[in-house]
């Protein structure tokens, strides 16, 4: 984790280290720390009247059996987009990184998806998914089931999972190619003379290597599939049916943006980035560890 | 219009906004609404009508984002002080508007303290009943506001043997009807909904003549309370769920998303707004009608009246006089009937004044585009009561959540009806005492 | 492989050709759906193969102005957002590399506290905090502006953490060279550091590029004015229509464009990743 040669000197480093840090300041502690105030106030939506309620807000969180199951659909929600869309993603860059012909089309294709905004998505999979015109919906009652995630919690979730994997599964993909790519042939093909078939060269020297990216991309996706998956669930299913798609983060924009009740939305924040910094420190201190810089 | 018109309107509306800007220091005035689309180039018009008709004033319209986004940015921009003179704000945001006694301006003080001659009586009581305070002042302007209807497939009738230009009236007729279409082949569905809160909860019980909440569905007091868990609610709602089982009720989302089923021919029949007509006759490759949303007609007192939807216009504090008069010059232009009964015409939406709906009859409108006056004969069918005047309730685009959740719960089987208008009473009512805290 | 076996090759073809299907099916609808007429797509099951109004519709964009979108065209909401794509994109890479760079190869006080205020960025998202930025923004006179589109959003840290992992990975001799003959930390940083880091910038332009291309509740909030307005404001603005219908053709017309630039964005830079590949290939 640490270099063991470095430069020394003091002003230096702070200097370079400045623009970030006092944009860091004004545009990011600054205002979440109003945001995170908010957590003790009750407000009317204008602001006119504001009272201060203590933990008022935080107990009443914890009361509300609404709250506690978005927690249950957060966690299968993320854990089943973070692995599958690392997953997918690894297996089409190992695949993609070897192969000549057509290389070039590949990637740029399964490229594309990342270019598109959440918004447009979430249109795109409502016309694939609507029960009543959508073309994927039509294919899959033609195999018996009856699609339907207006009403049925389970197709919702569904749906909302591939929709947030479609999108992540290329900016996953672009990232584990470059790791790929980054691998010195020489060592594969060293491996090879020596007689290991590609499986054990892929667990032995590809994935070991690979490590940094996937690393990045564990903490990048866990936060991906906790707070930029709102606006692919807010384009289709709005949390609905019932309670089944509304993940924490979700819960958080509809209480503060829409119902514009800010304290509860700021409250829910504050428990939500207190679970992503334990989720991001477990990974430093413990899976760090196995990876090989 | 043709592509050739709508180009011209628009290189005007840019035309118009340039110069104005380089003419005179005319005052702007800054009208922030949620049209987009083609009610977006309707909205740009009726703009720039006002400006082209005098020279002192420039109203600058721009598009917020749907309904909560606009209303959300307006809230942001006046905590920042930067708020706009005009926004507009969909019904459900009306209670947390007229709280806001700090932030809104009245428009019936705005425009009697810089308005010319401004008669309120011209507009019709059942749409600005809405938006009045309790001693029938008017807060807000209403702008687009719509009711709903029922939307039926004339062909589908007919090819069942059903008379199509007698739409079912009451709950039996429709189940009726829905029955014999199925078996005869001709729909694979009765109807389905638009809306479902707004649809069979907030209008149900106004076309019942039964509270939706105490003290008159919030207009008296703040502490008011749910009632929609009555046996009546709890009898259409567990109706509706048997109706999934025959297929004569289809679920099909929050919104509007359940039109497909309706122009795909799959349903029969479909209750939504009446705003939606211009995409109902757009997207439909059949004969269809349109009728009054049915009732049960054993409850006293039903068909009452239905109550609106829709959006207001709200002044914001915090601007000039000189500004002001701008805003209530527009308004007066925005009053007139020619003005009114065009956007009505264009829109489907219902005209605010009496002498609007008069000079669309006497240009022959309603003639030409029958049903498009259903909408306006329901809103008046009786004076409103104090059940069907519309609603004051606060925190109402969370409890609307809340009420589409519970239901969802009954559509997809997991709740009874009555368990779920009892959690959804219950769930409401805090929301609603919250309200009363932070607002009182 | 390094084997040369035909059938791997072929498996390997096949998993790619799913994959892309898979992956690509969504937005060919979308071209699909610009190529029909409106009603088309409103009743009945969304058409497979394109329709015969792709020219009808495309002109309509460009040449009518955005149905419903206002005063700003559509030339002038691509400029803006390519404007504040490219701010984001450049902004970020220059402030995370220098930051990276400071917290990676100096021994100073404060090292790691620097590093976790950075990363602490990332547990709190825009939307989150969206208000109160709003207000930030407004009191330094930043809306309407360029800046005031860009510069807030640079604030995350995903690209400095990127940045940290690989000068993590790059061998400790490299900078014993440098020093052995007599370079400073900064000729260090630039003609041999960002030289190496040619691959990961040229992923994290796409990234960001796409990122701030791709954003709407931002840009919604800080732009009073339509001469402002970004195209994917202008697509929500034709797709979220209150009782109207929404145009579809027009509104994937318009998304399809707007997807052309950051796919151009993502082509170039793709040359760079093998290139870069090319010269680090020991």
């Amino acid at each position: 984790m640490h270099k063991k040669v470095t430069f020394g000197g003091f002003a230096f480093p702070l200097a370079l280290l400045l623009p970030q840090l006092a944009i860091t300041f004004v545009f990011f502690l600054w205002p979440a720390g109003q945001a995170l105030y908010q957590s003790v106030l009750r407000q009317d939506a204008f602001g006119l009247r504001t009272t201060f309620v203590g933990l008022d807000n935080f107990v009443r969180l914890f009361h509300d059996p609404a709250y506690l199951s978005s927690f249950k659909v957060t966690l299968i929600f993320s854990a089943s987009v973070t692995l599958i869309g690392l997953a997918v993603a690894l297996l089409l860059a190992t695949m993609a990184d070897r192969v000549i012909k057509g290389a070039g089309l590949y990637k740029t294709l399964l490229i594309i998806p990342y270019a598109v905004a959440p918004a447009v998505a979430g249109v795109l999979w409502y016309f694939l998914f609507n029960p009543s015109i959508g073309i994927l919906a039509y294919l899959v009652r033609g195999l018996g089931y009856n699609w339907n995630h207006q009403i049925s919690g389970t197709d919702a979730m569904i749906l909302v999972i591939i929709a947030s994997v479609w999108k992540q599964v290329s900016y996953n993909f672009l990232f584990f190619l470059a790791g790929l790519q980054a691998i010195p042939r020489s060592l594969i093909e060293a491996a090879a003379i020596d007689g290991a078939g590609p499986w054990k060269r892929f667990t032995s020297i590809i994935f070991p290597l690979l490590s940094p990216t996937t690393f990045f991309l564990l903490v990048v996706n866990v936060v991906y599939a906790f707070f930029e998956t709102f606006g692919v669930i807010h384009a289709t299913t709005s949390g609905g049916p019932g309670q089944a798609t509304t993940i924490l983060v979700y819960k958080v924009f509809t209480d503060g943006f829409i119902a514009l009740d800010l304290g509860s939305s700021a409250a829910q924040s504050v428990v939500l980035m207190i679970i992503v910094i334990l989720l991001t420190a477990v990974q430093f201190r413990y899976i760090e560890r196995r990876v090989q810089y | 219009m043709s592509l050739k018109a709508k180009a011209l309107a628009a290189t005007a509306v840019l035309a118009l906004t340039a110069t104005a800007g380089g003419a005179h220091a005319q005052v702007e005035i800054n009208w922030w609404h949620a049209m987009g689309g083609e009610l977006g180039d309707r909205l740009n018009e009726i703009a720039a009508g006002f400006n082209e008709s005098q020279s002192d004033y420039t109203v600058v319209p721009v598009y917020r984002g749907n309904y909560t986004e606009t209303m959300t940015a307006a809230i942001a921009a006046f905590r920042a002080r930067q708020q706009p003179h005009i926004v507009q704000v969909f019904e459900v945001g009306t209670a947390s508007m007229m709280a806001a006694e700090g932030a809104i301006y009245p428009v019936y003080r705005l425009m009697e303290e810089h308005g010319i001659d401004w008669d309120p009586d011209v507009y019709l009581p059942a749409v600005v009943g809405y938006y009045s305070d309790a001693e029938g002042n008017i807060l807000s302007l209403p702008f687009n506001s719509s009711t709903p209807v029922l939307y039926y497939n004339k062909d589908a009738f007919a090819e069942a043997g059903l008379d199509p230009e007698q739409p079912p009236r009451t709950w039996d007729e429709l189940v009726e009807a829905s029955r014999t279409m199925i078996e005869a082949g001709s729909a694979d569905c009765g109807f389905t909904t638009g809306w479902p809160s707004w649809l069979h909860l907030e209008n149900f019980s106004a076309l019942h003549n039964v509270p939706l909440a105490t003290h008159a569905n919030g207009f008296e007091s703040l502490a008011t309370e749910f009632r929609f868990d009555s046996d009546l609610h709890k009898r259409h709602i567990g109706n509706m769920a048997a109706w999934q089982q025959e297929n004569i009720f289809q679920y099909g989302g929050r919104r509007s998303d359940s039109r497909p089923k309706f122009l795909s021919g799959e349903c029969a029949m479909y209750m939504d707004s009446s705003g939606s007509y211009a995409a109902v006759k757009a997207g439909a490759d059949f004969e269809f009608g349109v009728g009054m949303l049915p009732y049960y007609d054993d409850v006293e007192g039903a068909p009452q009246n239905s109550i609106i939807g829709g959006a207001t216009l709200w002044v914001l504090q915090g601007h000039s006089d000189e500004e002001y008069e701008g805003v209530a010059a527009f308004f007066q232009y925005l009053s007139q009937p020619e003005v009114q009964a065009r956007w009505h015409q264009e829109t489907g939406y219902l005209p605010i004044t009496l002498e609007a709906y008069q000079l669309s009859e006497e240009q022959g409108f309603y003639e030409e585009n029958p049903g498009t006056d259903v909408s306006i004969k329901q809103l008046t069918l009786n004076d409103p009561t104090e059940h069907s005047r519309g609603l004051r309730l606060g925190n109402f685009v969370q409890i609307r959540d809340v009420i589409n959740e519970e239901l969802e719960e009954v559509w997809s089987g997991n709740k009874t009806a009555e368990q779920a208008l009892e959690d959804a009473v219950r769930r409401g009512n805090e929301l609603l005492r919250q309200f009363e805290r932070d607002n009182s | 492989m390094v084997e040369n076996r035909p059938w791997l090759t072929l498996l390997q073809h096949l998993v790619l050709i799913c994959g892309v299907v898979i992956v690509v099916f969504p937005i060919w609808i979308a071209f699909v759906a610009s190529t029909h007429e409106g009603r088309a797509l409103v009743a009945g099951v969304i058409p497979l193969l394109p329709g015969d109004q792709l020219v009808e519709n495309y002109r309509t964009i460009l040449f009518s102005g955005m149905q419903g979108a206002g005063g700003a065209s559509v030339g002038t909401m691509l400029l803006n957002s390519l404007i504040m794509a490219l701010s984001i994109a450049t902004g970020k890479i220059v402030i995370s590399l220098l930051s990276a760079f400071a917290v990676v190869y100096f021994r100073f006080p404060f090292r790691m506290l620097c590093f976790w205020i950075i990363f602490s960025t990332l547990m709190l998202p825009v939307e989150v905090r969206i208000l109160p930025t709003f207000e930030v923004v407004a009191n330094l006179g930043m809306l309407n502006s360029y800046a005031g589109l860009s510069i807030p959003l640079i604030a995350s840290a995903t690209a400095t953490f990127l940045f940290r992992q690989f000068f993590l990975t790059v061998p400790d001799e490299l900078t014993e060279a440098a020093r052995m003959d007599g370079a400073g930390p900064f000729r260090f940083f630039v003609d041999i550091l960002v030289p190496l880091s040619r691959t990961n910038i040229a992923a994290i332009f796409v990234i960001m590029f796409i990122y701030g291309w791709n954003q709407y509740l931002w840009p919604l909030l800080v732009t009073t004015e339509e001469s402002f307005y970004t195209i994917v404001m202008g697509i929500q603005r034709m797709v979220t229509v209150a009782d109207s219908y929404p145009r579809w053709h027009h509104a994937m017309a318009a998304a399809v464009m707007a997807l052309l630039p950051p796919t151009l964005v993502v082509l170039i830079m793709q040359r760079l990743f093998v290139k870069g590949l090319v010269e680090t290939e020991k």
